[in-house]
């Protein structure tokens, strides 16, 4: 069913972009990840215009963490007063993203940008999420052995000035340090249209200590603000968010986070995050052979922007 | 009746022609009259063109077009010659500036390193002509006409040597081609009775929206078999997105921050609804 995209100016096939949904939404459902970081690059791959996949990749990315931000709103597992930080850091980061992407974008830069810091973030998070799942995969062989210890304090964030008290996370930390994460995200989400809910849910474990109950409601409490204004931001400079693309997605994926969800509930949650942490990996390799073996074209157009 | 429709069409898409720009109608005139003076005495072949459509609609269903561009030479007195015509058909999109780059391996990395700034390179350009253009007409007057991919005059703006602006222009012009927005058939001209001719322009669902120009040429071969261009006739051509697909793109442009609340309004909805549906199942 071709489907002609008002935005992209290309004709798709509609199947296939709520295909590409429903299988990322699937993903994400099952693993409680955003998928943002699966969808710029398969968009990418079927032919989309990078800085259009970008775009819709984050409107997508905001529909898809609205029901959960919700549900674990309901439960009480949002720090509401450091998600308040770490959006305000994300807007921060969002509108620093925005320029480095112009600036980006005129030396003719933006994807091997972009590849590079999704090979190194993916490779170092797909890593560490291997490593501790198959930790906990061997200690559940021999339960004798004595767990390790988490470490949650941090010299240098200590360091910081300024700390305050965040009751529900249980930490007592500078607002800085989650501002910086949040920073950090947001940067990561105008650029590369994810959530960024892979990085800033280690960050906000081992670099803030913030209790693990309510670590991945404040982490989609921040994605759901700060995807909606990296939408908001593309949509007003570069006119670059394509409603009807974000909406094939969308629709995919909220049935394909349903049967996700569903599919995971029979499996542990240790043979989950080790998928997962294949599947990071994967991409990760895929990527990095992309930007180091001998491209098919080595041109490529711009359209000037006056 | 059919050649006088078609005279009727082609005089009418001269007008508007002249409507918006007149200098290059009048060129092309001027250019006539003078490759036409030596002929005084004997006058020259004219063309008549009509197309399948003078407006092509991009809807939501658009999937790619085929533009038929059609007419019929009128020789003078009638005399159709023993030769068969060479006729080159032309269709050309609006030209824009556009950056070319040249990746290279750095520490291992291909990254973009080098880049060429081309002045006016058409959005489209696709040709079709009776035989491969060099068999129809000398380097010269291709480039002169800008009739074949290898004869468009893309205006390189950044100084580079000749062999670096050639080697960026072959990559621009194989990209494109594989994009199907450069399109160049040898045998695309089909010649009825030596006097009817039509050619079939595929165009791309990629196709860029804006004011096209089919230019069609008669070329007439001289006594060492090269030609040269004997008539020449033009025809505009609209490409824009029409319906649905245009009232989004012009609230994306014109009215971008309602149209970026919009679509997270859209995401919203649809996340939060989702979430209610699996909680009702659930």
């Amino acid at each position: 069913m071709d489907l002609y995209l008002p935005i992209a100016e290309m004709s798709v096939n509609a199947l296939v972009i709520i295909a590409l949904g429903g299988l990322v939404g699937f993903l994400s459902g099952m693993f409680g990840v955003g998928g943002g970081f699966l969808t710029t690059p398969l968009l990418i791959f079927y032919g989309i215009p990078p800085a259009i996949a970008v775009a819709s990749a984050a409107t997508q990315v905001t529909g898809s963490s609205v029901s959960g931000a919700l549900t674990y709103l309901r439960r009480d597992q949002v720090d509401l007063k450091m998600g308040a930080v770490l959006v305000a850091g994300g807007l921060f980061g969002s509108v620093v993203g925005s320029f480095l992407f112009r600036w980006l974008k005129s030396l003719g830069q933006v994807d091997v940008t972009i590849a590079i810091i999704y090979v190194l973030f993916l490779g170092g998070v797909g890593g560490l999420m291997l490593k501790e799942a198959i930790g906990a995969l061997r200690q559940q062989r021999n339960p004798d052995g004595q767990p390790r210890r988490v470490r949650r304090h941090n010299a240098l964030i200590a360091a910081l000035p300024m700390k305050m008290r965040f009751p529900r996370s249980g930490v007592y930390v500078s607002p800085l340090a989650p501002f910086l994460v949040g920073a950090g995200v947001g940067v990561l989400t105008v650029i590369m249209g994810v959530g960024g809910g892979f990085i800033m849910v280690p960050a906000m474990l081992y670099l803030l200590g913030m209790s693990a109950g309510v670590v991945v409601g404040t982490s989609l409490f921040q994605i759901v603000f700060v995807t909606a204004v990296a939408t908001l931001l593309h949509a007003t400079q570069s006119q670059t968010v394509d409603i009807l693309l974000a909406l094939l997605l969308l629709l995919g994926g909220v049935v394909g986070a349903q049967l996700g969800a569903r599919a995971a509930q029979g499996l542990p949650p240790e043979r989950l995050r080790l998928f997962l942490a294949i599947l990071v990996l994967a991409v990760a390799v895929r990527l990095a052979i992309g930007l180091t073996w001998t491209p098919r074209e080595l041109f490529s157009i711009q359209l000037a922007v006056s | 009746m059919f050649v006088r429709e078609a005279r009727s069409a082609s005089r009418s898409a001269g007008r508007s022609a002249c409507g918006r720009t007149c200098g290059v109608p009048l060129f092309a005139a001027l250019l006539l009259i003078l490759l036409a003076g030596p002929l005084a005495a004997q006058p020259s072949p004219r063309l008549v063109t009509d197309l399948s459509q003078s407006r092509i609609d991009i809807s939501y269903r658009f999937a790619g077009a085929e533009l038929l561009i059609f007419g019929a030479i009128q020789y003078p007195g009638g005399r159709i010659p023993d030769e068969p015509p060479g006729i080159a058909v032309v269709l050309r999109g609006p030209s824009d500036p556009i950056t070319v780059r040249r990746k290279a391996r750095v520490a291992g990395i291909w990254m973009n390193t080098e880049a060429l700034r081309f002045e006016s390179t058409p959005g489209f350009y696709a040709v079709a002509t009776t035989k491969p253009v060099r068999e129809l007409l000398d380097e010269r007057n291709a480039a002169i006409y800008e009739i074949g991919l290898q004869h468009l005059q893309l205006s390189p703006a950044t100084a580079a040597d000749p062999e670096t602006t050639r080697s960026f222009q072959d990559g621009l012009i194989k990209l494109r081609t594989g994009e199907q927005l450069f399109v160049e058939q040898p045998y695309g001209v089909q010649v009825t009775d030596r006097v009817l001719y039509r050619a079939r322009i595929p165009i791309p669902s990629a196709v860029p929206v804006g004011n096209y120009q089919a230019e069609i040429y008669l070329i007439g071969s001289d006594s060492k078999g090269r030609g040269r261009v004997l008539a020449r006739s033009t025809a505009p051509v609209i490409i824009d997105k029409s319906g649905f697909e245009r009232g989004i793109y012009v609230f994306a442009h014109e009215n971008s921050f309602l149209y970026g609340l919009m679509a997270i309004a859209m995401a919203l909805g649809m996340g939060w609804a989702a979430g209610q549906l699996g909680r009702q199942r659930g």
